[in-house]
């Protein structure tokens, strides 16, 4: 087997700065609980995940076949952004439901400690190859 | 828009929240402040939040909230006969501001509760940085 230096880490990277960009997002959901005509936005976290595992052959993704295409940027991914859809719509026209955003961001947070420690382990790992004790 | 900038939004919260709270101080610290004019007398005030957006970036990051403007309430004044008060005006009449104490506590409430919900915020952001921070140790 083949390590590569590159993909260490493998998804969990990218997934890391996902996690960060959902957070964010969350917070400003949080942040606007009280303003009127704000709509809370959440990103399709899973679509998105999948799509990086299976990139490579992934049919929907645009290909650069001349050197005048501007390629798709590989390892950043970007986040597709949708409404949330309110369960109970308040008068003020804002759909922030602060228990479910306090519920995803807390859930958001428990996956960011997941991925940290799962790059923890690889880092242990290699370095337990490389001194080889 | 990262963990950092949790920080921003929620720091921002927190002003905006806490003036909300200074606005239902000053309510109910004067609710009982007599006047002799209606026009003199002191009004309700409610801080308007809007969301501020980054405008520098392609598509709209919401960040955190600020506080618009504090509008003064345009409800009438409470008209009360007392001719024996001090501040009586020349047909015996005082003016009170109609300050609804039951709404201003509720409005309290709402306030102190989204400002904790802001400061969990940045406390788990917090955490997560200090684990990323020790990353590989």
């Amino acid at each position: 087997m083949v390590i590569s230096l590159d993909n260490v880490f493998g998804i969990h990277g990218q997934a890391l700065s996902l996690y960060s960009q959902r957070s964010s997002i969350l917070a400003a959901n949080l942040a606007n609980a009280d303003t009127p005509n704000f709509k809370a936005r959440d990103i399709d976290f899973k679509g998105i995940l999948s799509r990086a595992a299976n990139k490579k052959d992934d049919a929907s993704q645009m290909k650069a076949t001349t050197p005048g295409h501007f390629g798709m940027s590989s390892n950043s991914l970007t986040a597709q952004r949708f409404y949330r859809q309110p369960d109970q719509p308040s008068l003020d026209g804002n759909t922030v439901e602060v228990q479910k955003e306090q519920a995803a961001f807390t859930d958001n947070a428990m996956r960011y400690m997941a991925t940290l420690r799962f790059i923890t382990g690889r880092v242990q790992g290699m370095m337990t190859a490389l001194k080889g004790e | 828009m990262s963990l950092l900038g949790n920080f921003d939004i929620a720091g921002s919260a927190l002003s905006a929240q806490s003036i909300r709270l200074n606005t239902v101080a000053s309510n109910l610290a004067n609710a009982e402040t007599v006047s002799s004019t209606p026009e003199g007398t002191y009004r309700a005030r409610q801080p308007l939040f809007e969301t501020i957006f980054s405008d520098a970036m392609h598509n709209r990051e919401n960040m955190g909230v600020r506080v618009r403007q504090v509008i003064e309430s345009n409800t009438t004044p409470l008209q009360q006969y007392q001719p024996e008060h001090p501040m009586a005006d020349e047909k015996g009449y005082i003016y009170l501001p109609s300050v609804n104490a039951i709404e201003e506590m509720a409005n309290m409430i709402s306030a102190s509760r989204s400002f904790q919900s802001n400061v969990e915020v940045m406390n788990t952001s917090k955490q997560l940085l200090m684990r990323t921070l020790s990353l590989g140790q």
